[in-house]
């Protein structure tokens, strides 16, 4: 489903590159914790794999398709089939609960009918049933989190990506969740998600991509944050 | 993307930057206003000109019982000997420029005013046929060179009231016409940057205060040609809004302006109603070109895909 082939990104202004000669596979299916400290790399392989950044070297295949040869006016194809979950919500803070997930779909010109029928259905998914008429200011931060994660499997995507969603979550809140990115990748989505979670990434035993300096160091498959000696 | 739902965007975007949407339609709506007037002057212009194409140049008007020149009450009305004598006169200076001559009735005389003044019957109606003299019409062959000499042979003779020099009242009246026209393009032009300007700076601030709903519309895979409609709407309806103020203004400058000149002449060339709907036309085609074009390449400089 993702698979990175020596890709070497740097950024225009620093002598460090942001990856170096990183080589993943994804498969289909698969849910993957993206670990390191801070500037490891995993935003940027993130941002590489949505084609907002390109790579200065090597090649990288989302879904089968080389995202070098992906033309500018395809990109947003691509990004219909790819969710998205990041550590500041990013909600539209003057559309409620069901209009946030709604828009989604409103942007890529899906009829009102088909919203109707497939936004209830997702937002319950989520556990917010009875919510949908809630401001993002009349919600906490956990349910908030659930709206965003609702708005990126919305379009039924394959992949998820989220970027430290329960970095601004307190741990008992972030179990929750972690259960319903659970819950979605059971229905058949590959889910890759960076964080910085020790615990989170402990309890749940999946594969592990243990990234330094840009360089993967680890990958392990029912892995722990740390290293295990 | 759904119809209703691109109708709010667009809605939103007005309404939130209203003072600027406000500026723009105004701003719109004069150089419009003023770039139809410019045409309307040269349709004017070309009305005139071609409605004297091929007439007299040079009017001699007889004496009649009611003419009020001292020349007239001192010899009275034209006598047919002098009459036979002027035409004779100036038959005679076919070689010397003149093209034409003909006699014009004093009942020929008035039912071409009647023709003329149709439009304006009350003024009309007051006038008389034995008001109206006879005249001889004379077309010259150069209308400069050879006014000079067929006017001075017939200039003073018993009989004759007035000589007209048609040219050079209407050349002074093109002169006129022309001279409003280029200083109303002028300014016209100065508006057209100035709406360009507002346009862009209009679109971009819209851009702006929805870039939160923007990124977030690129990340759930909205095309970019769906992010940038509803800004590229928002420019061309508030253009087309500017645009209906300037038609009314154009419909007032035509009726109400160039009609109403229409009274210190004595002959007809007002516009039509289709030269007016044609101006209006262009007026739109060249707002919306105007706005919608502005607001694509804003969008593509400033909303980077």
């Amino acid at each position: 489903m993702i698979h990175f082939d020596n890709v070497t990104k740097t950024y225009p202004s620093q002598s460090r590159p942001a990856l170096e000669n990183v080589t993943i596979d994804v498969e289909k299916g698969e849910f993957v914790f993206l670990v390191g400290s801070s500037g490891a790399g995993k935003s940027t392989f993130l941002r590489l794999i949505l084609k907002e950044e390109k790579p200065t070297d090597g090649k990288i295949h989302v879904a089968g398709k080389d995202l070098a040869r992906l033309t500018n006016w395809k990109v947003p194809y691509l990004r219909r089939r790819i969710g998205c979950v990041f550590q500041d919500f990013r909600l539209l803070p003057n559309k409620n609960v069901y209009q946030n997930v709604a828009f989604a779909l409103q942007v890529i010109g899906k009829p009102r009918r088909f919203i109707r029928k497939v936004v209830p259905e997702v937002v319950d998914l989520v556990g917010l049933e009875g919510k949908h008429d809630r401001m993002p200011h009349e919600l906490s931060g956990g349910e908030q989190q659930r709206v965003a994660m609702a708005r990126a499997f919305v379009n039924r995507p394959m992949i998820l990506l989220a970027d430290e969603p329960t970095g601004n979550i307190d741990p008992a809140t972030s179990i929750g969740i972690m259960k319903v990115l659970d819950r979605i990748n059971r229905t058949g989505t590959t889910v890759v998600m960076a964080t910085h979670d020790a615990a989170i990434v402990d309890s749940m035993r999946k594969r592990v991509i243990e990234l330094e300096y840009g360089k993967v160091v680890r990958d392990q498959s029912r892995g722990v944050y740390g290293q295990a000696y | 993307m759904r119809g209703q739902f691109l109708f709010q965007e667009i809605w939103t975007g007005l309404r939130r930057n209203l003072t600027m949407t406000v500026a723009l339609v105004v701003v719109v709506a004069i150089s419009l206003s003023l770039l139809g007037t410019g045409l309307l002057f040269v349709k004017q212009v070309d009305n005139t000109r071609t409605y004297w194409q091929g007439r007299v140049q040079l009017s001699i008007f007889l004496c009649t019982a009611t003419s009020v020149s001292a020349q007239c009450k001192q010899t009275g009305p034209a006598t047919q000997a002098q009459r036979d004598q002027i035409l004779h006169d100036l038959t005679a200076l076919r070689s010397q420029g003149v093209e034409q001559v003909y006699y014009e009735s004093q009942a020929q005389a008035f039912a071409r005013f009647k023709k003329d003044f149709a439009q304006d019957r009350s003024f009309a109606s007051l006038v008389t046929q034995g008001e109206i003299p006879d005249s001889f019409q004379v077309k010259l062959r150069n209308a400069q060179a050879d006014y000079n000499v067929v006017a001075g042979a017939v200039e003073g003779r018993p009989g004759v009231d007035n000589i007209v020099n048609v040219e050079s009242i209407l050349s002074n009246f093109y002169k006129l016409l022309d001279g409003a026209r280029n200083a109303v393009i002028v300014v016209a032009i100065i508006l057209v940057i100035a709406a360009i300007l507002l346009v862009a700076n209009t679109i971009r601030l819209s851009a702006f205060n929805r870039r939160r709903e923007t990124s977030i519309m690129r990340l759930v895979g909205a095309s970019n040609f769906y992010v940038q409609l509803p800004f590229l709407l928002e420019g061309v309806i508030a253009g087309l809004f500017g645009w209906l103020i300037a038609a009314g203004l154009l419909i007032a400058v035509k009726t109400l302006g160039l009609d109403t000149l229409q009274q210190y002449f004595p002959y007809n060339v007002r516009l039509s109603v289709a030269d007016l709907v044609e101006v209006i036309v262009l007026a739109m085609v060249m707002g919306v070109v105007l706005c919608g074009v502005t607001s694509f390449l804003t969008l593509r400089r400033y909303l980077r895909a």
